[in-house]
């Protein structure tokens, strides 16, 4: 149940940036969810809630943006999507993917108030 | 509450030394306390009276990094590790696959020529670190409390309180899970994830996160062999498929089958620091 854990790191995130910016609350923040993050959506969203209260993430929306994962094979160069670590390139059919996106955690920005 | 010394901490995590009655460090998130004969972090809690008017919304790009705070406190240990000459190695499995008893095997392999120190990684319990200090090594344990993985400030404040010599080997023994752990860097020269036979040979494609981020896997208890229904072939492609960059050692912690491979590996790497 790591998730609290990043919804933690979110809230911390997102406080200290309140507070550079001088202002007390938060209405949204959109974060960035690689498909290869390690992270289950409906798992963050729900101990987000929970890890804002009485900060000044409390009631943010979670604009969640997916994001697809790419990977390139060691061997043939081929690029093409993939849905987990364990990728077969289409054009050769061997396992030397390199993953090239798709692992992004990050909060791409905050709507203040 | 802390059921050691009273106080209003009942979350994060604490250290705990085995042979130091009443000894134990809570680790805060941002504020801790400090009683007797243990210490804390020094907590800061600050307020900023703010008194604008902000009413009108608007849109900040950020663009940070949701783990930046860990990796980057995993860089500070990182750093202090090679400043040390210290290897470091990151213990990962499922509970129950062996780590504890491989490193009770490890260390007396490598007694007379390179320095040991372990740091413990579970919920509860002080049942491992007891077992490595039983061998008369420098041991710590982080109880997690409800948290399912080390992260790099458990270990950095867990390093504070070992004696690291220089040129030495830095066992962490992360908390038994094949999943949350591998998002948290800890400052690590390298992940070594253990597998056994008693488990699944599709280890690998279920935690793939985990058998990709690893640089070596064991698997372990291989004198189970001839008793259980393990395709060892199968787990190694498995997890080459995963992860192709990844080294393979088969051992048998109990028997101390393949032992001799994994000390080569080691003192490979050890030589190099």
């Amino acid at each position: 149940m790591h998730e609290m854990s990043i919804a933690i790191s979110i809230v911390d995130a997102v406080a200290d940036r309140v507070c550079q910016e001088g202002c007390t609350t938060v209405s949204s923040i959109e974060l960035v969810v690689g498909r290869l993050s390690g992270v289950e959506v409906e798992s963050l969203r729900f101990c987000f809630a929970a890890a804002a209260a009485d900060t000044s993430a409390a009631g943010a929306e979670l604009l969640i943006v997916e994001r697809e994962a790419a990977g390139a094979c060691e061997d043939c160069g081929a690029e093409f999507p993939i849905a987990s670590y364990h990728a077969c390139c289409p054009s050769c059919g061997r396992f030397r993917v390199r993953v090239t996106s798709g692992e992004e955690l990050a909060v791409k920005s905050i709507t203040i108030e | 509450m802390c059921d050691t010394c009273g106080c209003s901490s009942g979350e994060g995590a604490v250290l705990r030394k085995p042979g130091s009655e009443g000894y134990h460090v809570h680790i805060g998130e941002d504020a801790a306390h400090q009683h007797h004969h243990h210490e804390h972090d020094g907590g800061h809690g600050h307020s900023h009276g703010h008194e604008h008017e902000h009413r009108e919304a608007r849109k900040v790009e950020v663009e940070q990094d949701v783990l930046l705070k860990n990796n980057l406190l995993a860089e500070r240990n990182r750093g202090w590790f090679e400043a040390r000459r210290v290897l470091a190695l990151n213990f990962l499995s499922s509970p129950g696959s062996g780590k504890t008893t491989l490193l009770e095997k490890t260390i007396p392999m490598l007694a007379g020529e390179w320095p040991v120190a372990v740091v413990e990684g579970d919920q509860q319990t002080t049942n491992d670190a007891e077992r490595i200090h039983a061998l008369g090594v420098p041991v710590i344990q982080v109880n997690t409390g409800t948290g399912c993985h080390l992260d790099a400030l458990m270990v950095q404040r867990a390093i504070r309180e070992l004696d690291l010599k220089g040129r030495s080997l830095l066992c962490i023994e992360n908390v038994g899970n094949l999943v949350c752990p591998a998002m948290f860097d800890l400052g690590e020269a390298a992940r070594v994830v253990v597998i056994s036979v008693t488990e699944g040979e599709d280890k690998p494609l279920k935690y793939p996160t985990m058998f990709h981020s690893a640089d070596l896997c064991i698997l372990n208890k291989t004198d189970l062999l001839p008793y259980v229904d393990f395709d060892v072939e199968r787990c190694r492609e498995y997890a080459m498929q995963v992860n192709h960059h990844l080294e393979w050692l088969e051992v048998s912690a109990r028997s101390g089958e393949g032992l001799d491979r994994w000390k080569a590996w080691l003192t490979s790497r050890l030589e190099k620091i």
